[in-house]
């Protein structure tokens, strides 16, 4: 073995191991709890429709907007009661999968 | 004379459809570093061993002008021929024939060769290179690759099939490869995807080129879907070869022997596993330590390398090894190493092939994104395919075997005929430190120093627990022995393993954690 280098040190419960590390892992997401004041793109789409303005009042179950992707109206929903804090998007904007488009508050 | 005349007729007709999608198309296949679909039969199989079918197959499409069209021999070769005289049906897509496009006729052609492999028990090879679907014969096409995916399915498991991607292999037809036992890709001309770069950005707006989406390094590396790569056609070439050498013909027969070979003496058994179980070492050195010739054909070599898979040979007789890697994230097991060994040691079961387990693993993966990726029923296909395998199972435990990774890696309890042991190995419910931590708390805790207490402790865990012995006393271990032993132990083993019986239930099939 000459490819001293490139090792690193894993830990793995209380043990330690001088071993080579793989790009999946050092880029792997940490986890983030899901925020329901958070409308993401769970899909990359087109917002077709929003139904929202800024600080307009919302309840569980609203229609927030429609997001078309894949010959498919989605209509996302919204999971709590509470506030337009932001849009973020505009209507016929194209967005990738995770985008933030709303904030609630 | 009228014969000669005939004979004449027919070196003419040859000669027409043998030119392909003619001198133009062929000087564009050889631009993009590729080879014609003949060429490329005739340098993977024996001289002069190809018998070609279905020459003179047409398609008989009629829609969009296509009966103007000819399509000489549909843009598929068939046939079958010898590889190291070992007999092998091959189809090999012309890409210079209308994109290698697949229609009725084509698919038909290569129904019938994957039919005839069946029937006569060979391995299938499928060299695939075209556009897709030939739209013009609309649900035709569709209705062919159906045909072919059901052959897939039906002859796995009975025939070695091996895929070859030379060229663009998307849509549907990405599945028929899927379905095979090995995918072999070549850099900068195989690409594979479901949709296109193309498709993805008008839909989707994500950009991205075919070789990042689908090249054949994306698939060697991160999807797993390719299990060898080379840089070049020839180079890929030698790779099948070589492999159809380790592998027996069909599922009723066993691999060619051959001659019985020592391994080199550079490969030092003795001085290639640091004592410390933190330190990494090179475990296909072990395994070279150990096969014939010191040869290791190592399969989906950069696809999660926690994991070694591969055969070598033990006494002339090919051995399928799975190996943890600890020179990469320290051997460990988790959603990716579990998916490629699981599927390894059903091949080599499917195919009597005897397996080698070398272990050396500080266990599962925790974190959340394992969890997340469902490393719960990844890793069960690892305990799944050890238990349901009934080919010789021999395992070597090297140094650590810690918790259901010990359990995992071929153990006694899953039914492997024979586990040795070095007397470096570790066999223990988890590593001393962990274990040390949860037995001796209070000891721990109460002490006026923890941390002195502490080692002492692990130190105390580590004689009494972390060695072969216990294992061994409990018979979970049949033998501990020297590492310049392993060596003789295992030849012996397979050689007594050579007609192991072993009847499981009658079942239509079981239900592995896919």
């Amino acid at each position: 073995m000459n490819d001293n280098d490139e090792l690193g040190y894993l830990k793995i419960g209380p043990g330690i191991y001088k071993t080579r590390i793989s790009k999946n892992f050092l880029t792997r997401k940490t986890y983030q709890p899901a925020d329901p004041r958070i409308i993401l793109s769970f899909i990359p789409g087109t917002v077709l429709d929003i139904m929202v303005k800024p600080g307009q009042l919302v309840f569980k179950g609203d229609d927030l907007m429609i997001l078309d992707a894949m010959k498919m109206k989605n209509r996302l929903k919204c999971n709590m009661d509470g506030k337009v804090k932001n849009i973020s998007v505009r209507k016929g904007d194209k967005v990738s999968k995770g985008t933030v488009m709303i904030e609630l508050e | 004379m009228p014969v000669n005349k005939k004979i004449n007729e027919l070196h003419e007709k040859r000669r027409k459809v043998l030119l392909g999608g003619g001198e133009q198309a062929i000087e564009k296949q050889k631009a993009l570093g590729k080879r014609t679909a003949r060429e490329r039969i005739m340098s993977l199989l024996d001289e002069n061993s190809f018998n070609e079918y279905d020459l003179f197959v047409e398609h008989d499409a009629r829609d969009f002008d296509m009966d103007k069209k000819s399509l000489p021999s549909d843009g598929v070769i068939i046939g079958s021929g010898t590889i190291y005289k070992a007999p092998v049906a091959v189809f090999a897509q012309d890409f210079t024939v209308a994109g290698g496009s697949l229609g009725l006729m084509h698919s038909r052609k290569i129904t019938k060769i994957m039919d005839y492999a069946l029937k006569m028990r060979i391995p299938l090879i499928g060299i695939n290179d075209s556009g897709g679907a030939r739209i013009q014969e609309g649900v035709n096409s569709l209705a062919g690759y159906g045909e072919i995916f059901f052959r897939n399915t039906i002859s796995s498991g009975v025939i070695p099939q091996i895929s070859v991607i030379l060229g663009p292999c998307a849509g549907g037809a990405v599945y028929s490869p899927a379905l095979t036992d090995f995918v072999f890709v070549v850099d900068n001309i195989s690409k594979m995807f479901i949709t296109g770069p193309e498709v993805i950005k008008t839909v989707l707006g994500e950009e991205i080129s075919m070789e990042d989406l689908g090249g054949a390094r994306v698939h060697s590396e991160v999807t797993g879907n390719a299990h060898f790569f080379a840089m070049t056609e020839e180079e890929c070439f030698d790779q099948i070869k070589k492999l159809i050498t380790f592998i027996p013909w069909n599922n009723g027969q066993k691999a060619r022997m051959f001659e019985p070979c020592e391994p080199k003496p550079e490969y030092n058994i003795n001085k290639i596993v640091p004592e410390d179980p933190s330190l990494p070492y090179d475990v296909k050195d072990v395994i070279r330590a150990i096969a014939d010739d010191s040869d290791f054909f190592e399969i989906m070599e950069l696809y999660a390398k926690n994991i070694v898979i591969g055969f070598g040979r033990m006494g002339g007789r090919t051995a399928g090894f799975v190996a943890n890697q600890p020179l990469e994230m320290a051997g460990v097991l988790d959603v990716n190493s579990s998916d490629k060994a699981a599927r390894f040691i059903r091949y080599c079961d499917a195919f009597n092939i005897p397996l080698i387990t070398l272990v050396d693993l500080p266990g599962y993966m925790p974190g959340v994104d394992q969890e997340h990726a469902g490393v719960i029923r990844h890793g069960a296909k690892l305990l799944y395919a050890y238990s349901e395998a009934t080919v010789p199972k021999l395992t070597v435990i090297l140094r650590k075997a810690y918790g259901g990774g010990y359990i995992a890696m071929s153990s006694r309890h899953l039914r492997a005929d024979f586990v040795f042991a070095w007397p470096s190995a570790e066999i223990a419910v988890m590593g001393p430190e962990g274990a040390a931590n949860i037995i001796f708390r209070k000891e721990i805790m109460s002490s006026d120093d923890p941390d002195s207490m502490r080692k002492q402790k692990v130190e105390e865990y580590k004689i009494k627990f972390a060695n072969p012995y216990v294992a061994a006393s409990r018979g979970y271990v049949d033998a501990v022995i020297e590492p310049s032993e392993t060596r003789k132990f295992l030849l012996h083993s397979i050689e007594v393993s050579e007609n192991k019986i072993i009847t499981l239930p009658q079942k239509k099939h079981g239900l592995p954690p896919f």
